[in-house]
């Protein structure tokens, strides 16, 4: 288990709260939608920090603007990748902006190992840090228990 | 006083009067033009002006736009070897600020030929350099400018931007959470970096060096960022997020603040802070150096008070903000609002929307006086600091939206139960309260009862409430936007 306050992955905007029921889900996604976001499902079991690319569960839904499409792909996924991390991402494609607006994990692994601090002593005092993630030695699919 | 017929008050056209020897006064030499249109090209200020007893205020219009141009104080023959109109600013407009006796609002044009491009050194030698000491004028203050969009393409701008540091960090749909390392002077190297780690770990994005930390007898630089990045990393692996730590790289020197940037790179770290006070050179100097080396820039107004806390006297700091977008840094402290340091909400809010507008209309209530179309250039995450708390979190987020990093210093460290403990306050009272706005409530007013709620499930945000609930900072702003009702069009 993780050590920080929460005892898990803190990525996203909401890891602080109690997990979101699918109603509050909802309600989140209807907010995005009435910014004109498109919604999109990403998993993966490589939470890494700077893993920036998560897989796509089929692509941004640039057209959908009913929330219960967006919640039936999130479930979709829930049940295809039961113990992955998946997350809600909503994209603005504003002039000037062009970027994610909302991201909040909406399933996890029942254990969260967490991830090891790997230090490389160098010149001097200096330190190269390499963070790594307990369960990554894992094959891909394999981490978290299928 | 003059009439209005007298000679005294007209553009003396004649050349060979015009340039005769002796003293004129600055509207004969042709610094006042009520005829004037600013071009699309020309950087145009206004000027709050108090001119001294007897001064007629468009003289002293002409006055301000002469010698923040080309003027001195006596006719000179060499004026002749130059397109000298083209070089003179114009005064063009001239106006009593509303309720304000003895203070006008003057308007000020200038071409785009009287600028360096992509200096904003040269263009505050221009705006702010003689001109604000001329005898005259008991004070001046440059309460807003607009820059021209062929001006504005000279400059490079923030090096990352907020859109991208978003991206890097992985943090969206909310504001970032900081906190400002305390005791800001005496802790050890290895004492700073317990802080870091705590609040990090707590669950806030950043933590910071305070302006005035750089490299005393009690911790050396290297050794402060040495601790601070073992901080940094240790906290990133324990939570699973990017974490940073605004590395204060600011020094005697360039080279000195080269080197210590080049530490901080060679650390790992994703931040750099530098302060307001180093200079607009440097400040260019070091954004290009963070363009080169994917570095945020983190910028710590630290003596602008200086420039921009009188009314009658200085700069505002909507200009500086807007002078700072343009030099290129990526944060930028630009006041609460709620907190212990001066700022009237609404003109605070002017501020922000000068540092994250893709184009910045004409406000008066929030002292913006001009269009200003900002091209494309990056945005800048303006950085809310200073006497806030957790119990103000419906507050800050209504006024500011969620660019915006808040910084709770205090209100982290001094939380009862421990740095962690007041990190965990902070975060639990933005989640919820970001929570509670998409799902429509009206935080405005909802705000206290939701932060209630969520300390029902989080003990340390009940600590912090019970802690700081009522502290306030209601003291009369010194700084608000002074406007008619019905404002004349401006350009």
């Amino acid at each position: 288990m993780m050590t920080n306050p929460t005892g898990r992955l803190t990525q996203g905007q909401f890891s602080f709260l109690p997990d979101l029921t699918d109603e509050e889900i909802a309600m989140q996604i209807d907010y995005g939608l009435s910014k004109g976001y498109a919604w999109s499902v990403e998993y993966t079991d490589d939470p890494h920090p700077r893993n920036t690319y998560w897989e796509m569960f089929g692509m941004p839904m640039f057209d959908l603007k009913d929330s219960a499409g967006v919640l039936m792909e999130m479930k979709n996924c829930r049940s295809t990748f039961p113990n992955h991390y998946i997350r809600l991402m909503a994209f603005d494609s504003t002039r000037g902006i062009e970027s994610i607006a909302m991201s909040f994990i909406v399933n996890r692994p029942a254990k969260e190992p967490g991830f090891s601090l790997v230090r490389q002593e160098v010149n001097g005092r200096s330190i190269r840090y390499t963070i790594q993630s307990y369960s990554a030695d894992s094959p891909e699919g394999e981490r978290y228990g299928r | 006083m003059a009439t209005a017929k007298d000679t005294a008050l007209e553009q003396i056209k004649d050349t060979k009067k015009r340039y005769s020897a002796g003293v004129l006064k600055y509207r004969q030499m042709g610094y006042w033009d009520a005829d004037y249109l600013p071009k699309d090209t020309d950087t145009v200020c206004l000027f709050r002006i108090t001119p001294q007893e007897g001064v007629d205020p468009i003289e002293a219009a002409a006055a301000v736009a002469g010698e923040s141009s080309t003027a001195t104080w006596t006719v000179v023959w060499t004026d002749r070897l130059t397109a000298c109109d083209s070089y003179r600013a114009k005064a063009f407009k001239v106006e009593p600020v509303p309720n304000n006796p003895g203070q006008f609002f003057a308007w000020v044009a200038y071409d785009i030929i009287l600028f360096e491009e992509g200096s904003i050194a040269n263009i505050t030698a221009s705006l702010i350099g003689n001109v604000f000491s001329f005898k005259p004028l008991k004070a001046a203050r440059l309460e807003d400018i607009r820059i021209p969009v062929a001006l504005v393409k000279t400059f490079k701008g923030p090096p990352t931007g907020l859109i991208v540091e978003r991206e890097r960090l992985d943090k969206f749909g909310r504001p970032l959470l900081g906190a400002t390392t305390k005791p800001k002077l005496g802790l050890s190297g290895r004492n700073y970096g317990r802080v870091i780690y705590e609040g990090l770990k707590g669950g806030l994005d950043f933590m910071k060096d305070d302006e005035n930390i750089n490299s005393q007898p009690f911790m050396h630089w290297r050794d402060r960022f040495l601790y601070v990045m073992d901080g940094v990393n240790k906290a990133s692996a324990a939570t699973g997020e990017v974490k940073g730590s605004y590395l204060n790289v600011t020094g005697a020197t360039m080279e000195d603040i080269y080197e210590r940037a080049e530490f901080a790179k060679e650390l790992g770290s994703v931040i750099i802070m530098v302060d307001l006070i180093i200079g607009w050179s440097a400040i260019q100097s070091i954004a290009n150096w963070a363009r080169r080396n994917d570095m945020i820039v983190h910028m710590h107004r630290a003596g602008h008070g200086t420039y921009t806390r009188q009314k009658n006297h200085g700069v505002s700091f909507r200009v500086m903000a807007k002078w700072l977008r343009l030099a290129g840094v990526d944060h930028l402290h630009t006041g609460t609002a709620v907190g212990k340091l001066e700022g009237d909400p609404l003109t605070v809010q002017g501020y922000y929307n000068v540092c994250r507008d893709s184009y910045t209309r004409q406000d008066l209530p929030r002292g913006l006086f001009f269009d200003q179309d900002w091209c494309d250039t990056k945005k800048v995450m303006p950085v809310a600091s200073g006497g806030i708390h957790a119990g103000q979190m419906h507050q800050l987020i209504d006024l500011f939206g969620d660019d915006v990093i808040l910084q709770f210093g205090g209100g982290t460290i001094g939380h009862p139960a421990g740095i962690q403990a007041g990190a965990v306050a902070n975060r639990v009272a933005l989640e919820a309260m970001v929570k509670a706005r998409n799902e429509g409530k009206d935080i405005r007013n909802e705000g206290p009862e939701i932060l209630r709620k969520a300390a029902q499930f989080c003990t340390p945000l009940k600590q912090a409430l019970d802690t700081w609930g009522d502290i306030t900072f209601n003291y009369a702003s010194t700084d608000t936007s002074d406007y008619a009702v019905t404002p004349s069009a401006s350009v």
